[in-house]
């Protein structure tokens, strides 16, 4: 059976800034700009799997499972929350959206079954969005 | 691999006709689109770098720097201009195709240059809601 490829889509928001805690203020106002004041984004977030469609159901996955995932990886943790104050990943690093992703994409990657997971898309907005492949987690 | 997608826009005119075809000819191969008055679209632009992510700023590649480079080498030169006049098309028909790898040749290196580790990774041209082009890897 050939390969076929699924993308599931959801929506999420957040407050965050651009903010490294081993800097000063003056070191991180200079680094991130606007970015280090504390704003918000729509994120919008493409799921895509790809395997050979099960030959009895002619699913890839079932739609259900793969949003219960999405729901428990994804949008209990980041859906209005605050990236920096309501999750670990970003004492170290900034959440760009590339570093989001990353998170994002080691999430996913460690609950879906092996091999399913062929990469994400991350938009902070409707202009700039993030691409994630293989196993570059 | 990650990389980062902007999205642009820019309006331009255009004829298409090709020299090496007769009247005939190119209204057969581009119709409509062969009206030498010309006709224009609004069009739409992702480009795509992919690179490493700078540990300090947790990005592929700096946002302000891809819009100046995309505004000073793609909008200022296509956009609100009639592109059979741009030496990028003397001797080609700037059908999107041609525009999409014009303007991936325009940036590549300019890319390269300006973050070593990062690389144009695509270019997408939606010429209308209907049709779109891509140069590059494959999404």
């Amino acid at each position: 059976m050939p390969q076929v490829r699924l993308t599931r889509a959801v929506e999420f928001s957040t407050s965050l800034r651009y903010w490294n805690p081993d800097l000063g203020e003056a070191e991180n106002r200079e680094r991130f700009g606007r970015k280090a004041n504390r704003h918000g984004h729509n994120y919008r977030l493409e799921v895509t799997l790809v395997g050979e469609p099960d030959p009895v159901t002619g699913m890839v996955i079932d739609l259900k499972d793969l949003q219960d995932v999405i729901d428990r990886e994804v949008m209990v943790r980041f859906d209005h929350r605050d990236l920096n104050r309501d999750t670990p990943y970003f004492d170290k690093e900034p959440p760009t959206p590339e570093n989001l992703a990353r998170v994002i994409f080691r999430l996913l990657h460690a609950a879906l079954p092996s091999g399913l997971l062929h990469g994400i898309r991350l938009f902070e907005d409707a202009d700039t969005s993030v691409e994630l492949s293989g196993d570059s987690a | 691999m990650i990389a980062l997608t902007r999205r642009y826009r820019f309006p331009a005119a255009h004829v298409l006709r090709s020299p090496a075809l007769s009247d005939a000819d190119n209204e057969r191969v581009y119709g409509k689109c062969a009206n030498p008055a010309g006709h224009g679209h609004d069009y739409g632009l992702e480009i795509s770098v992919a690179g490493d992510v700078d540990p300090a700023t947790g990005q592929v590649f700096a946002r302000d720097r891809l819009d100046a480079l995309v505004g000073e080498r793609v909008i200022a030169r296509f956009g609100h201009a009639l592109l059979n006049e741009d030496p990028a098309f003397g001797a080609c028909v700037p059908t999107a195709e041609n525009i999409a790898l014009a303007i991936e040749s325009e940036l590549a290196p300019a890319i390269a240059a300006e973050r070593p580790g990062a690389h144009l990774l695509r270019v997408r041209l939606e010429e209308t809601r209907k049709n779109s082009f891509e140069t590059g890897e494959a999404r």
